[in-house]
């Protein structure tokens, strides 16, 4: 069967580029060939499928691969940076659905032809309620980051058990399927998945969303891997592979820079309808406020500044604005570097991606472990909607829930500005001490509105 | 060997391929991983064109198969497009 090898060959040499592909990502310098390596493989294995026997009629296909090529190439272009989370979750989406009517439409050929096996439908079966998880799970994130849904975790009581009762009955339906190989029972399972996956989801808050977008990543993997057991198809298994271990690896990073299990992540239920203390509830102390100009003041006079952004920067659209601001303070000779925690954003990377886009310098944006010793020879650090990353009881106070989360270590810069649209806690609802230290000051406004008056003040 | 361990075997080793290929990028292009990885999961076009595709199938196996076409079309295409432009920002300035 020489069509099948060259089929095969072909698909071995597109896993390869997918492999070098994302291993050009190890740095930004080769990560636009790393990019166009996984092009090429994917040509190549778009070509060899559609040269394969096993397709006969083009139709369709060349009617999916433009209406999906055109709405793929639409999103890529217009979306804005700071949506990148949504992009990512609805893209997470449509593999989980493709998945899903993948095994439908092998089912429904193979028992015309009379193919089914039990082997067959436990793949079928498999691939399906992953696929519908993650459809499901990906609509609610993408409804929670686009605003669409509230972002506050929704609970009820007898959740849990709930969500159990349900992937007990998914597992039971999927191993009836298998026996009795029928239509119905095939529909029953997904239609339980696709609740699963939905009630999995909802309960999750909105800043734990790093995890749960790389979480969904990973599934989608799974899914494309099942799908390759199905038709038997080792490009799809390998590449399915390579996805999930990149999801669980994000995963497993996002969980870590919060010092949270995953566990507790699903299973929700961290803050999000916090308690909206303000600044009097903080017993007797005070805080101190500043205006933009004193802060502008402060920057150009230091020698070394360092910036730490969260997701309040993003929200602000800020990142124009924070670049022209490094921009003149360079011109001004003071040193300015970019610290970024693991979580800052909605997304892993996130934040990177933005201050990218503002055309800074990639060389002087640094993680957490890289910079932290750096913040007590700082002169002036600038938080721009930062919260729960830099809050010093995670280090100190054991009662907290955010104790032994890794931090910035902004406290030890000799001054501090936050620029804060309220006093109103981070996500987790606790309280942030570091407003209290006597060299902190707080820049209450929109983080675009305080970088822009700071800009004015400069000329 | 059976068909399936086979495909196991092909499974597991790839799991760990992955595990090491993705400790290796650096954290500042998380991003950009997750929309490549989102690009190259529009791999399941391959078992969407062979359903769309099958000349024997009837139509709404058909139309089926089409439908994941498209879906797997936006992956690929929006994936890589938006992690080609993502990437192209990320500059070295020089001083």
């Amino acid at each position: 069967m020489m069509g099948a090898d060259i089929l095969a060959v072909a698909y071995l040499l597109a896993a390869v580029l997918f492999i070098l592909g994302l291993k050009g990502l190890s740095a930004p310098k080769t990560a636009r060939r790393g990019n166009l390596l996984a092009i090429v493989g994917m040509a190549v294995a778009l070509v060899a499928v559609l040269a394969s026997p096993a397709v006969s009629e083009y139709g369709w296909i060349i009617a999916g691969v433009v209406i999906g090529g055109l709405i793929g190439s639409q999103m890529a272009s217009r979306v804005e940076m700071t949506s990148m989370p949504q992009l990512v979750a609805a893209l997470h989406s449509f593999v989980g659905l493709a998945a899903v009517l993948v095994a439908l439409g092998t089912f429904l050929n193979h028992r015309a032809m009379g193919g089914l096996n039990p082997v067959l439908m436990a793949e079928l079966g498999i691939g399906s309620f992953i696929g519908a998880i993650t459809f499901t799970g990906s609509v609610v994130a993408f409804a929670k980051l686009q605003g669409l849904m509230g972002s506050a975790p929704l609970q009820f009581r007898g959740q849990h058990l709930l969500n159990a009762l349900l992937a007990l009955a998914m597992i039971g339906l999927t191993v009836y399927f298998c026996i009795t190989g029928e239509l119905w029972v095939w529909v029953a399972m997904t239609v339980v998945a696709l609740l699963l996956g939905w009630l999995l989801i909802t309960p999750i808050g909105g800043a734990d969303m790093p995890v749960v977008v790389s979480m969904l990543n990973s599934y989608s993997g799974w899914a494309a891997s099942a799908t390759g057991f199905t038709l038997q198809n080792e490009l799809l298994i390998i590449t399915g592979a390579l996805v999930g271990a990149s999801g669980a690896i994000l995963s497993y990073i996002m969980c870590r820079a919060m010092n949270r299990s995953i566990i507790s992540v699903i299973f929700g239920g961290f803050g999000g309808d916090a308690v909206s203390a303000d600044a009097g509830q903080a017993g007797d102390q005070t805080v101190k406020s500043a205006a933009p100009e004193d802060a502008s003041f402060m920057l150009e006079n230091a020698e070394k500044v360092i910036i730490v952004p969260g997701y309040g920067m993003a929200v602000a659209q800020a990142q124009h604005a924070v670049s022209e601001l490094t921009s003149l303070l360079e011109e001004h000779g003071v040193t300015v570097k970019f610290a970024i925690h693991p979580v800052a954003g909605r997304m892993p990377g996130h934040m990177n991606v933005l201050l990218a886009e503002a055309d800074i310098s990639y060389d002087r944006v640094f993680e957490m472990e890289e910079i932290n010793s750096e913040f007590s020879t700082a002169d002036v650090t600038l938080v721009i909607g930062a919260n729960d990353v830099i809050n010093p009881a995670a280090r100190t106070d054991k009662g907290s829930p955010i104790y032994g989360m890794p931090i910035l270590d902004v406290d030890k810069s000799r001054q501090i500005y936050v620029i804060k649209r309220s006093m109103s806690p981070g996500y987790a609802g606790v309280d942030n001490s570091l407003f209290y230290q006597d060299n902190c000051s707080l820049v209450f406004g929109d983080a675009k509105h305080v970088c822009e008056k700071m800009l004015q003040a400069f000329e | 060997m059976s068909v399936i361990l086979f495909s196991i075997y092909i499974f597991v080793l790839a799991c760990f391929v992955g595990y090491q290929v993705v400790w290796g990028v650096t954290p500042a292009l998380h991003t950009p991983l997750m929309s490549l990885t989102n690009a190259i999961s529009g791999i399941i076009v391959v078992g969407a064109i062979l359903v769309a595709g099958a000349g024997e199938a009837d139509t709404l196996t058909k139309f089926i198969g089409f439908v994941a076409v498209t879906l797997a079309s936006i992956n690929i295409f929006g994936g890589f497009m938006v992690t080609q432009r993502m990437l192209a920002m990320f500059k070295k300035k020089e001083r």
